[in-house]
């Protein structure tokens, strides 16, 4: 007896999908309707591709990016892990900041103009576990505040509204994003569900491209995993149009051996060559979590965080390298990301401990090269600190979304869940819009400093949104002296410090695509 | 067989083409150890699933209490279906007369789209019985009968007689045989079903009487077996059976029934049933049930068939069939056709507890669906909320009509495929239209939600955790789970990249993860340190659940 047409749609059915049966065999056909059409229309055209790099553990961002313009205070305050001075990379144009003696590739592609430094990135109220900061930093979420959705997956979320259901289709046949070397990631939560698709590296992604199968045990339990990792594999959403992409590229330029970063960015090129349209792809590097033996004991130049800064700068390299030699370059554009940096101190056990804001790495040739932001304050020896954020890692994301992936304003407060301010690390050619980098001197400062009780904020706001906070020395917003739309003019405000510690505290301006951080000194 | 031998025998390499272990074990009770894989076994293949709560019941147990524990079913008939469905503009009789939430079994309605109504209502009911099963084989029994004595509810679209049947075979889960075979040939819904109460001597209806015996008792792998002239002369026994409607019960018309004897062929011994005219015509049907099971080797050794690949595996070997199969059926015969005893024996015995048999039971959708949500205890919706109750199940009905298995609508008078179609047998659960819909519920209720009636269906990831032996340490976490759900184990290295990539967030220390679980624990009104926990729970379970492994029981 055969199922009635009438029976099977007699209740509610799935908008997207409609089963139906032919010789016998249910079957499902994509429907096409005006959700599927909306999201053609909608999905901005933009071949751009991000590449997501964790340094997890928590990377000393301050072993990494060097001031030079205050070495002996550096050198004062970590002299047990401090690369000497003279073997601090130099950076084309800047005499200030240096890099790793390991990242000779960083600094070539720097010199090059292919690399943006966001100095001192970070978020106010620093949360110090791994797990938090974390999740702090894959959701966008303010420091006390709880979001259970990545960035990432909301943007993508926004751009194929509905997925999974009626994925893949015309307009995007491809998984929107890509994690490569890691089961998931918060990062791309979407409101309903993972927007990403897990190749675990290496095997995982031989698997789909090679067809090779892990053994199952000689049992009949084992004849029915096999028969059932068969349907799973088949069935595997992108399966198909991974191997497809994987099979047409096959020429690439070496990348170094021994390097896992390496292996996993040479499938990120080699899957964009081969034609996937998979806008985000997320890899990761991990044990920057040095609290002990960081460096060498007799060398400072070599040890763990060395060869993790080698891996790092090797892979990148090759991976650019690579990009220009597949003609890719102009379509690609990754950065670093780290969930905290490490103490301005360092420890009796040559390590760090847990710490705040760290610089970013942003890379491609469409980068607007060169440093966004001074070098961070560092106090005296001796003293228990962070370094302060001066920029909000969420000003990164909002510059990328914007500028990378073209992303209106309306957009980009929708994912990111407020607003902030753009930061000048992309051409302005990449999306065509237009905003200037400013000149950033002299746009807070205070009198008298150091001070004991009172002193006087004086600061230019351009209009617009501009916020004024003072932030102790282990990250915290200590008070929020402005927080509004202004019109562009110079305003003087008191900042009463009753009930704080004499210490030193930090003056962060931000306002629009302009911010600046100044130290300054409350005595008793 | 056993488990250390096994999981020696598994580190060795394999060649690619599978020679699946066989094994010589019989009906000898079971006498090795009754730990937690035992009992999970147990569990998973005579309920919807192993709950927690059941797994450390029955550890307290042995095996032999426990399977009579199983057995023994003193818990009354589930009170009945509810009104969940509006049909106060029905066409022909609306029933309005009886309130929603109140059961609507007791009241006649001639009015089709209400018997549709109702037939729906009646199979979110049924998913609610197996949710909320009490600990013994009932449900599994129950669905195990619907699939033998395969009917549709929508070829009566009358609930009432599609109820009727159902508790029918629920009230007899562990019956007789014999008694089952006559109640479903005189059941209203199989008399719509296989066209029985238009079975009249002007042209009797085969199709019954062939099911009778080609599905429902003999089987047609029989050699030498029944004939075509069988089957006519069975349907003219069955001539004149009708239906009361009103009070949903059989009755017989003498004067459709076929007076004439009815002689059949040399496999029944040439055995005449004599015709009887008027109301005595209606003991003709116990004489060809009588004659049926006087085949008793066949009827026997066919159940027993059923019987093993519900709760063993579908293929049958020599061996299996000399030591498990044909003593069993002999077992039947000498208990005059009651089943009880032969599940008992077949689940206390050595052949089902081997090790070999083990995992190797693809779920069905209803074994998938409703044991996940036993297994996570998914919180559902209060028994007195019975609008959102229903309304849930019918999300869950559509989720496994999707996934082939549609309760109460079986494709045909077979039963489901997977049950019947050789040589894949269960293996069709999983196809490449079904297996991504699986994954997708498990994403679902694993990573979000399904929202009804503002009531959220779905994992609590966090309070499962909960419920485990250790779960601030990830190593004991990640066991006591993969325990629970899974019936294969992972190799050390794949436990190892789960606990650092999901639990540990890339980190190599077990103490980020018990510093966060014990920063929850601590306080559990931190909505912080109940997140740190919450995404990484979320993330282990939805990729446990998308593994292949999760689908065998």
């Amino acid at each position: 007896m055969l199922m009635k047409r009438r029976d099977f749609l007699r209740n509610t059915v799935p908008a997207a999908i409609l089963p139906s049966f032919i010789n016998g065999e249910s079957i499902t056909a994509l429907a096409p309707n005006s959700f599927l059409n909306a999201i053609t229309n909608y999905a901005e055209e933009t071949d751009h591709v991000l590449v997501i790099i964790e340094m997890n553990g928590g990377n000393d961002g301050l072993n990494m990016v060097i001031p030079r313009d205050t070495y002996s205070a550096y050198y004062n305050i970590r002299a047990n892990i401090a690369i000497p001075e003279a073997n601090v990379l130099r950076l084309q144009g800047n005499d200030k900041t240096g890099l790793h003696p390991a990242m000779t590739g960083v600094q070539q592609l720097f010199n090059d103009g292919k690399v943006a430094i966001v100095q001192s990135a970070g978020y106010p109220d620093p949360n110090l576990s791994h797990f938090r900061s974390t999740d702090i930093w894959m959701s966008a979420s303010d420091s006390n505040e709880v979001v259970n959705t990545g960035w990432i997956g909301r943007y993508l979320a926004s751009e194929y509204p509905g997925y999974p259901m009626g994925y893949p289709n015309a307009a995007m046949p491809d998984p929107p994003a890509i994690q490569i070397g890691s089961l998931s990631s918060l990062t791309f939560h979407g409101p309903n569900i993972g927007m990403a698709m897990s190749i675990t590296n290496p095997t995982s992604f031989y698997r789909i491209v090679d067809d090779v199968q892990d053994p199952a045990p000689a049992t009949r339990a084992g004849k029915e995993l096999t028969y059932i990792r068969e349907i799973a594999r088949q069935t595997e959403k992108f399966g198909d149009s991974i191997k497809r992409a994987a099979t047409n590229s096959t020429q690439q330029l070496p990348y170094p051996d021994n390097n896992g970063l390496a292996n996993q960015l040479k499938i990120v090129a080699r899957l964009i060559k081969g034609g996937l349209k998979t806008r985000v792809y997320k890899v990761s590097i991990g044990g920057f979590d040095t609290h002990s033996m960081q460096t060498e004991m007799s060398n400072p130049m070599t040890g763990k965080h060395a060869e993790l800064l080698k891996e790092l700068s090797d892979a990148v390299k090759a991976f650019q390298d690579d990009l220009a030699f597949l003609g890719l370059e102009d379509r690609v554009l990754a950065f670093t990301f780290s969930e905290f940096g490490r103490r301005i101190n360092s420890n009796f056990s040559v390590g760090t401990d847990h710490g705040a804001a760290a610089p970013m790495l942003v890379f491609g040739s469409k980068v607007q090269p060169g440093i966004i932001g001074n070098n961070p304050h560092i106090p005296g020896a001796g003293t228990q600190s962070n370094i302060p954020h001066q920029y909000d890692y969420r000003s990164v994301y909002a510059s990328i979304l914007e500028k990378w992936f073209c992303a209106d304003n309306l957009g980009l407060q929708t994912v990111l869940l407020k607003n902030f301010q753009s930061l000048p690390i992309i051409q302005d050619n990449a999306c065509n819009t237009n905003i200037k980098p400013k000149d950033d001197t002299s746009l807070i400062s205070n009198y008298p400093n150091p001070f004991t009780t009172t002193t006087t904020v004086r600061y230019i706001t351009q209009g617009g949104h501009t916020l004024v906070q003072v932030i102790d020395c282990m990250g915290r917003v200590v008070k929020r002296l402005v927080d509004g739309n202004q019109t562009g003019n110079t305003y003087t405000i008191t900042f009463d410090s009753t009930g704080l510690a004499a210490g030193i505290y930090y003056l962060r301006l931000q306002n629009g695509p302009l911010q600046q951080v100044r130290a300054i000194l409350k005595v008793k | 067989m056993d488990r250390r031998s096994f999981l020696s025998l598994k580190r060795e390499k394999l060649s690619k083409k599978f020679v699946t272990g066989r094994t010589q074990s019989g009906i000898t009770p079971y006498t090795g150890p009754w730990t937690r894989n035992e009992v999970i076994h147990l569990l998973k293949r005579t309920m919807f699933g192993a709950s927690l709560q059941d797994i450390k019941y029955f550890e307290q147990r042995t095996m032999e209490a426990s399977v009579n524990e199983l057995l023994t079913i003193t818990a009354p008939l589930p009170t009945p279906p509810l009104k969940d469905y509006d049909a106060s503009d029905a066409e022909a009789q609306p029933d309005n007369n009886i309130a929603p939430g109140a059961t609507w079994v007791n009241d006649y309605n001639t009015d089709g789209g209400i018997g549709q109504a109702r037939n729906f209502s009646f199979q979110r009911w049924w998913i609610s019985r197996v949710l909320h099963q009490d600990r013994n084989i009932r449900e599994k029994m129950t669905l195990f009968w619907h699939n033998h004595f395969a009917t549709q509810m929508s070829s009566s679209n009358n609930g009432r007689l599609t109820y009727k049947h159902h508790q029918m075979l629920r009230q007899h889960a562990l019956g007789n045989l014999k008694w089952l075979v006559k109640a479903v040939t005189l059941d209203p819904l199989m008399l719509v079903f296989q066209n029985g109460e238009h079975n009249r001597k002007e042209s009797p209806d085969e199709n019954y009487a062939r099911e009778l015996q080609e599905l429902f008792s003999i089987g047609k792998e029989n050699n030498p077996n029944y004939t075509e002239d069988d089957v006519k002369a069975a349907a003219r026994v069955l001539t004149g059976w009708r239906i009361n409607y009103e009070t949903v019960e059989p009755f017989f018309t003498p004067e459709r029934h076929d007076t004439g004897n009815k002689s059949f062929s040399s496999f029944y011994n040439n055995r005449v049933i004599t015709g009887r005219a008027g109301a005595a015509g209606a003991q003709e049907v116990d004489d060809l049930i009588d004659m049926i099971f006087s085949k008793s080797r066949e009827a026997s050794v066919y159940v027993v068939k059923e019987l093993y690949k519900w709760f063993v595996y579908y293929e049958i070997d020599a061996a299996a069939q000399a030591n498990v199969i044909d003593p069993l059926a002999q077992m039947l015969v000498n208990y005059n056709w009651d089943i009880k005893p032969v599940v008992e024996t077949l689940l206390k015995s050595e052949h089902f507890f081997d090790v070999l048999n083990q995992g190797c039971l693809i779920k069905g959708p209803a074994d998938f669906i409703f044991g996940l949500c036993r297994e996570f205890d998914v919180q559902l919706p209060s028994g007195a909320d019975w609008q959102t109750e229903y309304a849930v199940n019918n999300l869950l009905s559509w989720i496994m009509k999707n996934l082939d298995q549609d309760l109460g609508e079986p494709p045909s008078v077979s039963g489901w495929p997977a049950y019947y179609q050789m040589p894949v047998f269960h293996e069709i659960w999983i196809t490449n239209n079904t297996y991504p819909k699986r994954t997708e519920f498990t994403d679902m209720m694993t990573m979000s939600n399904f929202t009804v009636n503002n009531f959220e269906l779905k994992i609590d990831v966090v309070a499962f955790a909960k419920t485990l032996s250790n779960p601030g340490d990830p190593n004991s976490l990640l066991n006591d789970s993969l325990e629970i759900l899974y019936r294969i184990d992972l190799s050390e290295g794949v436990r190892e990249q789960l606990k650092r990539d999901i639990l540990l967030t890339g980190q190599t220390n077990d103490y980020y993860w018990t510093n966060a679980w014990n920063a929850h624990i601590a306080n559990p009104s931190n909505m912080m340190a109940y997140q740190t926990v919450f995404t990484r729970l979320s993330e282990l379970y939805q990729y446990l659940l998308a593994l292949p492994e999760y689908h065998l029981s």
